[in-house]
This record gives structure tokens, sequence and C-alpha cells, in this order.
């Protein structure tokens, strides 16, 4: 058959002996060629999956409800009963006496935290050009975060009012 | 734009303060006096100023917020943005107003004797 001919003589030039006679078969498969872009294990994934839509979502959903506690908080920490003048352990002791406070302070925390990161997780990646100076910006934004949402979380939670 | 501008700055000054008030309020897992001792340094009149400066961002930044929210989730949102920027303002500046006695009238009160 042909594809004899293809094998013995024509695999380096690609030019079939025959015009209309297949270069290739079963047998003497075509070589592979990569695409150009093809993505390896290197390039990553295609695609984020929907974190960057959650990521915005979560920036609106999250602003809602932090204007309420956050001007909530400043009301009662700045404004109400004396304002600052007041603020002293024995007052942080009254408020985290009751869960509410302590519920309110938390979801705070959290949710601040959380926005401010992303927040900032954008302008880092709007502002740094070069890939090493994002990936080192974010590292160090990630650190602090996960270390003041821990200190935070465990302040609340650990908190003794007779500490002394 | 510079509504935009003034977001993103008015954030990242809220953000760091943030940092800084976690570690302060963590003080309490230390003592009452390091604690209180910290405190009184928000209670100096310098320091006011800097918590009025602090009250203007967080009001830009949330009253910014919940329009950048209806731009983007109200229909007729970005017909109205320009009259919801001044609408943002406005409220702005009456609630400054209002925060100026609270959160200045002690430092006030220390400088210029009562």
């Amino acid at each position: 058959m042909s594809n004899n001919v293809a094998k013995t003589d024509s695999t380096a030039s690609g030019i079939g002996p025959v015009e209309g006679t297949p270069l290739y078969s079963v047998d003497n498969p075509a070589p592979v060629i990569e695409p150009p872009r093809k993505r390896t294990k290197k390039t990553g994934r295609a695609t984020r999956g929907n974190f960057e839509l959650y990521a915005w979502l979560f920036m609106r959903l999250s602003g809602v409800v932090l204007v309420v506690l956050v001007i909530g908080h400043l009301l009662v920490q700045l404004v109400l009963d004396g304002g600052v003048s007041k603020i002293s352990f024995a007052f942080v002791a009254g408020r985290w006496a009751s869960p509410f406070w302590q519920v309110w302070d938390l979801l705070m925390l959290w949710l601040a935290m959380l926005h401010g990161t992303i927040g900032l997780r954008t302008i880092i990646n709007d502002y740094a050009e070069r890939a090493n100076t994002r990936v080192w910006l974010k590292g160090l934004l990630y650190t602090a975060t996960v270390f003041t949402i821990l200190l935070g979380t465990l302040v609340i939670f650990t908190f003794d009012p007779n500490i002394r | 734009m510079w509504s935009w501008v003034a977001h993103r700055v008015t954030g990242v000054l809220i953000f760091f303060f943030l940092f800084v008030h976690v570690l302060d309020t963590a003080l309490v897992r230390v003592s009452p006096e390091a604690y209180d001792e910290v405190v009184a340094t928000y209670k100096t009149p310098l320091v006011a100023l800097l918590e009025y400066g602090l009250v203007a961002a967080i009001l830009f930044h949330a009253l910014n917020g919940l329009r950048v929210i209806a731009v983007d989730f109200w229909s007729k949102g970005t017909r109205y943005q320009k009259q919801m920027l001044w609408a943002v303002v406005g409220v702005w500046v009456v609630l400054m107003i209002g925060a100026l006695y609270p959160v200045l009238g002690h430092a006030a009160a220390e400088v210029f004797g009562s």
C-alpha cells in the first residue's frame, strides 16, 4: 500500500510521492505539534472559577452590614454617653458582658477585615505592576489579615473582666 | 472619578486604622492598666482631631459605598449617580457638623479651657 512508500521515502520531507495519497496512517501517525499557547502545568488554571464575582458581591453585601455595625459602633464609642472620655477597661468589660455586643464586635471584626483585605487586594492588583511585587504585597496583606482576625477573635472569646 | 479616588483613599486609611485598633483593643488581655493607658492617648486633643478625620473617612466611605451599590443594583442608578453624589456630600456635611461637638468638644474644652 501507499503508506509503505511514505514510511520509507517521504517521512522527512513531508511530501507524498504521489499527489492525493495520504501521508500518514495508523501505522505512520503524523507528528504531534503542540498548540503555541497550550496551557501547561506551569501556566495554571484557565479560570479562577467565580471568585471575582463572589468577591465583588461580598464587598456590596458586607458593605451594607458594615454601615450599620460601624456607624453604631461610632455612636456608642465616640458620641453617646460622654464620647471617647468614658472609654476604659471597665467600659469594655461592661459591654462584653452582653453576648449582643460580643456578636456585634465579632461580626464587625470579621466583615471589616475581609472587606478591607479584598479592597486592598484590588488596589495592589491595580497599581503594583510587577508580578513579583504583587505576590509579596498580597502575601504581606494576607499574613497581616490572618494575624489580626485571629488576635481579635481570641481577645473577644477569652476576655476576662477579672484579669486583675 | 474623584469620588472613586476618595473611596480608595478613605478605604485604605480606615483599613490601616483597623489594624492599629485591633492591636490596642487586644491590650485588654494584658491588663486593665495597659489598656487604659493607651486609651488615654485617644482622649488627647491631637488624637481627637485624628478621630474626627477617621469619622470623616468612614462616613464618606459608607455613604459613597451605598451610592456604588445603588449604581450597581438599582436600574436607574447610573442615571442618577451624579444626584446621588451630591446627596452623599450633603448628608456627609450634615453628619460631620453633627459630629463636631461629640467628637471634638472635650478636646476644645481642654485646649481653650472650659
